[in-house]
């Protein structure tokens, strides 16, 4: 690939400017090896019923469904820049894929290099990411491999910027590294995370759950957790609980 | 009943030593003395009046002495975040204005702003459209600040801060529900825009309201500011400086009263608010106290957002107040007709008698709903409590397929236990006031 193609594949970054330096040697942040389609799951239908005489056809439709790809370098505006201060300090081979979308980058983490990543990102005078804004969990269950996400939201006050740093952990094994000893405002968002995903978050100083029961069974936001509820009468009709209404897939 | 025939009263053992059940005017009963040690664990909570809703705090005490505090959440958790993913994307504002209920347009403001995000529709909403937000976010503001400030002067017997402070924010619900049809769970503000414009008489109701309380909001200062008992239960209570702040995550006030003029509205401006004439407030007392101030000069200049909003509303009368592009503006305005709130009976006559394409256009939008292309996005707002952030998540389809919201009430209360440790128990119950958790944002 040429210099001048990537110059055409200037990710769609919203209102990012671009004054990258000429000749800036940030290739290595994307290895190789980086899926280029991020499937998560197929949709099938148009409508999302099932099990209905379908004589439209459009029953038998398939789409896949794709997050945005990862992106190649430059990315546009200081992006690049924490980019490269990231590559700096913990190498390239730390870092999955970076993707940027809507304005935002997010930085997709080997999951055992994670508190190395957010140490250095707090701690390099260029990047200073002071503050964990959140830490949350995601479940992709066709996301093979790579079901359970965690997704930190870092702020640096001091430079006025914003990035999404997201490991992930196979359903088999869910252990992520606590980032609790760089972050102590983790320690809730972990025990949340621990409490709603089931992401064992490895060195946390007392992984509890927090907002459900102690004794309670299973992980709520699981995609495969139900949502539960009772139908509901109104006037004669029964309407049934949200999860087993109709849905438009 | 007498104490010596409550089932629950008396003394167990358990493995970690004797277990008291008092249950009022009974203390003579139990004989404490006999326990091991100086140190007692005191359940306050959940159902404790001073812990601002269903706080459990479990405190270790020596004498009056706080040695060791955790708080115990949980108690209004009402999966709101998992019902999101069950809704299309706009009944979602319905379920997350519920969370922060003191401040429920922050909790709108960061979620349709995440969906706007998703959307890429950030540039076409209309102009009115976020000024009526801004007008109603910096009202809530206020609402929210005198909550906060009444509540913590009833906690330490200050009642005359709390008939006061509730008395103005009554004024405040009363525009909210002039506007939105709703004192509070307004779900008024809509991905694309706000539910309904202002009603014909909203302008002149504003600025009655603005004028009443630019007098009454200095009544606050001159009740508290310099009062001693007032200064006394709340100077070096509750002592957390930048370093601990930022380490604890926490936002707001809090941080302001450290002295950072940290406030995304100036350090990260959404819709407008660079264009807005206001003072970022800060205090060099990180303490109860400071906070406090912060707070109150908060209000004023809140009010000085609000006189600007009210006046660029005035001059954009008739204007669009939902996003042009129909594949996404809710089809129908509301109205309040003789038998409540509800569809305008024009729209209703144009769907069911005139147009048969509008009214499958409506029935589409309103039971199916739009569709968010894939991907996610973390939009922030600066709530009375610090930053309200909604990272949502789409996988292309007419539902959220994760909303989390990072609700800043949810992090400060991780700062009682550096906040309340090594002082007095009464000191506990301001330093949480302090904090003003709400516990439906921090439960979610």
């Amino acid at each position: 690939m040429s210099a001048d193609d990537k110059e055409d594949q200037q990710p769609s970054a919203g209102h990012v400017d671009e004054d990258t330096p000429e000749g800036s040697d940030v290739t290595d942040v994307v290895p190789s090896d980086a899926q280029t389609l991020e499937v998560v799951g197929v949709r099938e239908g148009a409508f999302g019923v099932a099990g209905t005489g379908d004589t439209s056809g459009f029953g038998g439709l398939t789409k896949p469904i794709l997050m945005p790809p990862a992106s190649v370098p430059p990315f546009g505006g200081w992006f690049d820049e924490v980019a490269e201060g990231l590559v700096r300090g913990v190498g390239g081979e730390a870092i999955e894929k970076v993707v940027v979308d809507r304005g935002e980058i997010t930085f997709h983490v080997r999951r055992e290099r994670l508190v190395e990543v957010v140490q250095h990102l707090r701690d390099d005078p260029a990047l200073r990411f002071e503050l964990c804004s959140s830490l949350s969990g995601v479940h992709y269950p066709a996301d093979a491999g790579r079901e359970l996400h965690v997704v930190l939201h870092l702020l640096s006050m001091t430079h006025r910027r914003r990035i999404r740093v997201e490991a992930s952990a196979p359903e088999g094994d869910p252990h992520v590294p606590s980032v609790v000893s760089v972050y102590p405002t983790a320690d809730w968002h972990e025990r949340e995370t621990w409490d709603m995903f089931g992401i064992v978050f490895d060195g946390h100083p007392a992984l509890t759950r927090i907002l459900m029961p102690d004794d309670w069974p299973g992980h709520p936001q699981r995609k495969d957790y139900p949502l539960g509820g009772i139908p509901v009468e109104y006037k004669g009709a029964t309407i049934p609980p949200p999860d087993e209404r109709r849905r438009y897939s | 009943m007498s104490a010596t025939t409550d089932p629950y009263a008396g003394t167990t053992e358990s493995t970690s030593g004797p277990v008291f059940t008092v249950t009022g005017q009974d203390w003579d009963t139990i004989n404490a003395g006999a326990a091991d040690g100086d140190h007692i664990v005191v359940n306050m909570g959940p159902q404790h009046p001073s812990t601002h809703g269903v706080l459990r705090l479990i405190l270790e005490i020596d004498g009056e002495q706080v040695v060791d505090a955790r708080a115990g959440i949980g108690y209004l958790h009402t999966g709101i975040e998992k019902n999101m993913e069950y809704r299309t994307w706009t009944q979602g504002v319905t379920f997350c204005t519920r969370m922060d209920y003191v401040a429920p347009f922050s909790n709108e403001a960061a979620y349709v702003g995440a969906v706007e995000r998703l959307l890429q529709i950030e540039d076409s909403i209309p102009q009115r459209a976020l000024d009526i937000r801004v007008l109603m976010l910096e009202l809530n503001r206020i609402s929210s600040h005198l909550v906060c400030i009444a509540t913590g002067g009833m906690e330490i017997g200050a009642l005359t801060v709390m008939t006061c402070g509730f008395r103005d924010r009554e004024l405040i619900l009363d525009l909210f529900e002039a506007i939105s049809g709703l004192r509070m769970n307004h779900a008024y503000f809509r991905p694309g825009g706000v539910a309904q414009d202002l009603p014909d008489d909203a302008i002149g109701q504003l600025r009655d309201t603005v004028a009443l309380l630019r007098k009454r909001l200095p009544e606050y200062a001159a009740l508290c500011n310099a009062n001693p008992i007032f200064k006394g239960r709340l100077k070096e209570v509750g002592h957390l400086d930048l370093a601990g702040c930022l380490a604890l995550g926490i936002t707001g006030p809090a941080v302001r009263a450290t002295g950072y003029d940290w406030d995304l509205r100036r350090t990260q401006p959404y819709w407008g608010y660079d264009t807005y004439d206001f003072d970022v407030v800060t205090w060099d007392e990180p303490d109860a106290y400071g906070r406090f101030r912060v707070r109150l000069d908060e209000m004023t200049e809140s009010l000085r957002i609000v006189d600007q909003a009210i006046d660029r509303l005035e001059a954009s009368v008739g204007e669009p107040i939902m996003i042009a592009d129909r594949k996404i503006a809710w089809p129908s305005q509301l109205s309040v007709g003789a038998d409540g709130q509800g569809n305008s009976a024009q729209h209703i006559k144009h769907i069911m008698g005139e147009s048969m394409e509008a009214l499958i256009h409506h029935f589409k939008l309103v039971t199916e709903g739009f569709r968010v292309p894939p991907g996610q996005a973390y939009f922030a707002v600066e709530s009375p409590r610090g930053e309200i952030g909604c990272h949502a998540v789409s996988d292309g389809g007419t539902r959220p397929y994760r909303v989390h919201f990072r609700d800043p009430s949810f992090v400060n209360l991780q700062g009682t236990s550096v906040m309340s440790e090594g002082g007095m128990i009464s000191d506990v119950i301001v330093a949480i006031a302090s904090i003003d958790p709400v516990m439906g944002g921090v439960d979610r």
